[in-house]
């Protein structure tokens, strides 16, 4: 049971870790989502309709959420690990009895929560705009959580890897930020040319989003079991890699 | 008494450069250790492989019989470790810290001890002071109150009193003497030879990943160092030849002669009687570790 404690600790650590923050950390993001919402929706409402019967402001909304989701629960595990491994101050978690899964956990789980919790509130101040329907709140959770728990293995990972904060951002910026901003946050990919309906279908993000926003509708790209077995195989490949390097020790206990 | 710490034939390489090429040593329970040596001859290495920070490429070690790889939780829980470096989470405070680091140890509830281990290190009025507000001496007496809330037997003090003002030093010494004195197990490195002397019972010297001196602190004091003796003849009068063996060194007029004892004294004094020489000056300083670490550094280095 003392590992229990132990793990549940890091896990309230990490969490306290951005709520204490979370001027910048959960509403500055909501802020963000809100200024696309407006703008696009300005712009965009009156010309693009993706679904029949779907306003495209409404299609925004949950694609904006799991943006805000997704790009969270990233900057989340990944900067808490930049920080203390600059600062030093990840040597007071390395020191004692926690395993590397408790570790994982701990980080991937706190990951998720912030993305969620970002989330909620991107939906909170966008849903006014041109309320979504919620068809099947189970799937809006499922690819919720997924998602996020994937881009906090994925924060654990580079967290880990970057050993600067200028590398972490090359990596938010080269491949974060094109992986969410190419899947379909603001379009439907039936709407891009043929090449790039293709090359959209190799972007695991696409399938969290569509997966996500299919939760809303009830309409999506692909089908939602489609979208759950690619989302749930990125998990498992994502969360073994980033177990590996911790199992192993890499960058951390050298 | 068992042994707190056992470390046998551990070797540890970065890519080309070799940390610690075969050190074993045991430490037993109850000991003030020190381990000496030079910047890079492993002292941080050797800590960090006993507190799972880095993984050797060969050896053993354990912590009170617990192997630090295969029964990591045991022997972390074991062990309380004083990093070197002054690192501190500035999202809590110090109470903040000292109960999140409890919970990684995986005790609640720990606010009694804690309030006891904020005391003895004068942090009572800090205790809910956010760690960036806090000045360098403060924050290095949050890294041992940090070490200390799981109740280690067995503690490591990395260079703890470096950059650290007078009052702090004595502060810390006093209290870890009397952890050392309650059973705890305390090991030190240090680059101030006269707090190791004052304190450690038995140090290892480290040089280039080898222990090249491992001894109680008395016997590498009488080994290494001696008494130093100097002495001033009046006139500028040269040794005599019976003495020139003891001499190490002459400076301004003075010659400094190194004694194996005290009795050698009144050999000196006799010698000098007999040539008919007088002395101007005369003192005589106790043996010192500075002396015999120069002294097993330069041993090291020729051989």
């Amino acid at each position: 049971m003392n590992g229990l404690i132990g793990f549940r600790t890091l896990l309230w650590k990490e969490l306290l870790r951005f709520w204490k923050v979370s001027f910048q950390t959960v509403a500055a993001p909501v802020v963000t989502a809100l200024l696309y919402l407006l703008i696009f929706s300005h712009v965009l409402d009156e010309h693009v309709q993706v679904y029949q019967s779907v306003r495209y402001t409404a299609f925004l909304i949950p694609g904006l959420v799991m943006m805000s989701v997704l790009q969270n629960a990233f900057a989340n595990s990944s900067s808490s690990l930049i920080q203390s491994k600059v600062t030093g101050s990840l040597v007071f978690v390395l020191l004692p009895p926690i395993s590397y899964l408790e570790f994982f956990l701990a980080y991937v789980i706190a990951a998720a929560v912030r993305g969620v919790a970002v989330g909620i509130g991107v939906l909170l101040v966008t849903v006014w705009f041109a309320p979504p329907g919620f068809e099947q709140p189970l799937w809006i959770l499922v690819f919720a959580l997924l998602g996020g728990a994937i881009m906090g293995a994925l924060g654990v990972i580079a967290g880990i890897w970057a050993d600067k904060f200028d590398q972490l951002a090359a990596f938010q910026n080269f491949l974060i930020l094109p992986l969410t901003m190419l899947s379909g946050v603001f379009y439907s990919i039936h709407s891009l040319p043929a090449f790039w309906q293709q090359v959209s279908q190799f972007n695991p993000v696409f399938y969290m989003i569509d997966g996500f926003r299919y939760g809303f509708f009830g309409v999506s790209d692909v089908s939602p079991l489609t979208s759950l077995s690619v989302v749930a195989g990125a998990f498992l490949a994502v969360s073994a890699f980033s177990l590996a390097l911790l199992k192993r020790g890499y960058k951390l206990r050298n | 008494m068992g042994v707190a710490v056992s470390i046998k034939q551990l070797e540890k390489r970065f890519g080309t450069l070799t940390a610690l090429a075969g050190v074993s040593l045991d430490i037993a329970e109850g000991e003030f250790f020190g381990l000496l040596g030079p910047n890079g001859a492993g002292k941080t290495t050797l800590i960090s492989c006993l507190a799972g920070l880095a993984r050797p490429d060969a050896g053993t070690l354990a912590v009170l019989g617990r192997d630090v790889v295969g029964e990591y939780r045991e022997a972390r829980r074991l062990l309380g470790v004083v990093p070197q470096e002054l690192v501190f989470d500035p999202f809590f405070t110090v109470r903040e810290t000292l109960r999140i680091q409890s919970g990684y140890f995986g005790l609640r509830d720990n606010d009694t001890w804690i309030d006891e281990i904020l005391a003895n290190l004068d942090l009572t009025d800090k205790a809910d002071t956010n760690m960036r507000r806090l000045s360098g001496g403060m924050k290095r007496r949050v890294l041992v109150a940090q070490a200390l809330v799981h109740k280690p037997p067995v503690i490591v003090l990395d260079e703890p009193t470096a950059g650290v003002d007078v009052e702090l030093r004595q502060g810390l010494w006093q209290f870890v003497r009397r952890l050392n004195g309650e059973g705890h197990t305390i090991i030190l490195t240090t680059h101030y030879l006269e707090e190791a002397e004052a304190l450690c019972g038995r140090i290892a010297m480290l040089q280039k990943g080898r222990v090249v001196a491992l001894d109680s602190t008395e016997n590498l004091l009488r080994e290494f160092s001696g008494h130093a003796l100097t002495l001033r003849l009046a006139g500028g009068a040269a040794l005599p030849e019976s003495l020139v063996g003891l001499a190490v060194g002459q400076a301004n007029g003075d010659w400094q002669l190194r004694l194996p004892d005290f009795s050698a004294v009144e050999r000196v004094l006799a010698s000098l009687r007999e040539a008919g020489i007088a002395i101007e000056d005369m003192r005589l300083s106790p043996p010192d570790l500075e002396e015999a670490f120069v002294r097993v550094m330069q041993k090291g280095r020729t051989q």
